[in-house]
């Protein structure tokens, strides 16, 4: 459904006299299947939005090329956009119109007749329980009414791919939850559904497959799953102060059983681990024998965030 | 037609959000209305005009042109609020005509510019104003072209600049002597030669001088013609040059 191969995006700023240019997209090959929810996970500024910015025709790539849905993206913007949704980070609403009112030019705009218009708009704003609101003027909407306004936006002409840039940021768990959820019934409609976050539960719980991108690059992509295989062994989870963490680290950074350990910034650590269950007596002893204050001591199967911070060096959750 | 359907659906969204708040149109009329009654009966002693009509011939022209240039020139502000709010991104990622997303939106400009003309052709024909209707609809004309060159003008610039801090200067800067060198509120017939000599290669004295003739109902003054022309010529590459904005990347 997509393809991309080195698809690559510098800009040029200027801060003052000396022009600096920000690599934001380095070579970029995605292959997305038809209907599955692909994710794009990264820390800010990775270069999330400007891929698809790119993908969505709304900036020019400055290397590389892509087909979306069967059309070329650099010699066939016009085709591209007929069968792609997209949906901005930042809101695409205009404060003074209504729900209803934003639908159906949507709809309009992508050579709609009118009547099958407004009656799209009906279905989406029930699809998405505006109807409610769907004639109130959207600056009184709340925000996460808002963004499934968006995202109803988005879909309105049925697309093929819809790219979704953060659809749940800013939202309550229950919103946020809810928004899931539309997502999945998306998929069942049969279309495909291309999300970027930073959320590691969201990749995780939502996405089919996911990729991973940091510095404008992506560092690792398969099902969730997958990922987390990939990285063998267990993560042991242990509970200390501040004070006893650096010691506790100076310690187990000795034991040759111990891959790799990670600070927690709320005290603790993170220890990487062949097999949990022999190294659980092992740190045991020898925090305990150090006569530092253990409060918890916690067994995990690896997570997204452990794949980032074994690809990158660094932990999603710090950055 | 696809652009004349993108334009018309874009003209009527516009037209719809800018009744929807009728402050605005109050706005639109009542300065021009102000000038009418304020300013204008200083203009009899000061032209030296016969009656008050002859003043009026002279000084109407002159304040629809104003009303057309400045109308136009300051559209760019609602863009740059547009701009950031997405709903520009969101219309450039469908399949919406570029240059229909200009046009929809210079036509909005037009079309309120025309009621504001309307207005004030009436309240001045209390004031015995006289016109022929046919050279009156010429005259609308030209002020309908000089409102969509200064519109599209706006709207190009502000896709460039995308900020109102920089949009205002810019515009003001523009506006100023455009409107000093086109003998708008006083003929450039009493200003020294230089001043005429500069005043010559303002597009806009050229379209003060054609409404005026029309006025006085002398429809076969060159500069009826010219006047026309050279707005018609600036207009056509304003809107191409702002169209093209449209189409090249906006952030
Ligand atoms: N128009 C621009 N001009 C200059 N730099 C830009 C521009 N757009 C993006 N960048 C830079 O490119 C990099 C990638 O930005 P991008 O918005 O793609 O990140 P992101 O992954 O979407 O981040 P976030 O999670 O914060 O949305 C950043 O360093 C950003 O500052
Ligand atoms: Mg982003």
């Amino acid at each position: 459904m997509i393809e991309t191969r080195g698809l690559r995006k510098s800009f040029r700023s200027r801060a003052g006299r000396e022009t600096k240019t920000v690599d934001a997209v380095r070579g970029v090959d995605l292959d997305v299947a038809a209907g599955e929810i692909f994710g794009f996970l990264g820390p800010n500024g990775a270069g999330k939005t400007t891929t698809l910015r790119m993908l969505a025709t709304l900036i020019e790539p400055d290397g590389g090329q892509a087909t979306i849905a069967g059309a070329d993206l650099l010699k066939d913007p016009g085709e591209v956009r007929r069968r792609i949704g997209y949906v901005a980070q930042g809101g695409s609403t205009w404060d003074e119109s209504t729900a209803r009112e934003e639908l159906v030019l949507q709809a309009r705009l992508y050579g709609i007749s009118k009547v099958e218009a407004q009656r799209r708009a009906v279905r989406a704003l029930e699809a998405f329980q505006l109807t409610e609101f769907a004639d109130r003027k959207c600056k009184t909407y709340s925000g996460g009414q808002r963004r499934r306004v968006e995202i109803a936006l988005g879909i309105i002409h049925e697309p093929k791919i819809v790219f979704l840039d953060e659809p749940t940021t800013g939202l309550d768990p229950q919103s946020r939850a809810h928004m899931w959820d539309e997502i999945r019934r998306l998929r069942t409609e049969g279309m495909t559904v291309f999300i970027t976050t930073h959320y590691l539960d969201e990749a995780d719980a939502l996405c089919d497959r996911i990729a991973i991108m940091d510095h404008g690059e992506v560092v690792a992509e398969g099902t969730p799953a997958d990922l987390k295989r990939e990285i063998s062994g267990d993560v042991v989870q242990v509970g200390l102060d501040l004070v006893a963490t650096g010691e506790a680290e100076k310690l187990l950074a000795a034991e040759e059983y111990i891959s790799r350990l990670e600070r927690l910034d709320e005290g603790g650590l993170r220890l990487f681990v062949d097999e949990g269950a022999t190294a659980i007596p092992r740190i045991l002893r020898r925090v305990d024998g150090a006569g530092l204050d253990l409060k918890s001591i916690e067994l995990h199967r690896p997570s997204l965030d452990d794949v980032f911070l074994t690809k990158t060096g660094r932990s999603l959750r710090e950055s | 037609m696809k652009l004349a359907r993108d334009t018309w659906l874009i003209f009527q969204r516009q037209l719809h959000l800018l009744l929807r708040n009728p402050v605005w149109v109050f706005v639109g009329v009542f300065q021009p209305v102000m000038y009418l009654l304020l300013f204008a009966p200083l203009l009899k002693p000061a032209l030296n005009a016969p009656t008050q009509a002859e003043a009026y011939k002279i000084f109407v022209p002159g304040l629809l042109v104003l009303l057309a240039i400045f109308g136009g020139l300051f559209q760019g502000f609602g863009l740059i609020a547009e701009l950031r709010a997405g709903v520009i991104e969101r219309s450039r990622v469908t399949p919406v005509s570029r240059l229909a997303l200009l046009l929809g939106r210079s036509l909005r400009d037009v079309v309120s510019l025309l009621v504001q003309a309307v207005i004030i052709t009436l309240l001045a024909l209390l004031f015995d104003l006289r016109v022929f209707i046919g050279d009156l609809l010429l005259a609308y004309l030209l002020l309908a072209l000089i409102a969509l060159m200064t519109s599209a003008v706006s709207y190009g610039v502000a896709l460039k600049v995308k900020s109102e801090d920089a949009l205002a200067p810019l515009m003001n800067t523009v506006a100023q002597p455009v409107l000093l060198l086109s003998g708008i509120l006083l003929p450039l017939a009493f200003a020294p030669g230089w001043l005429q000599g500069i005043a010559k290669w303002n597009p806009f004295s050229w379209a003060v001088d054609g409404t005026r003739a029309l006025f006085s109902g002398d429809i076969s003054n060159d500069r009826v013609w010219q006047g026309l022309t050279i707005i018609t010529v600036l207009a056509a590459a304003g809107v191409f040059w702002a169209a093209r904005q449209f189409a090249r990347s906006v952030r």
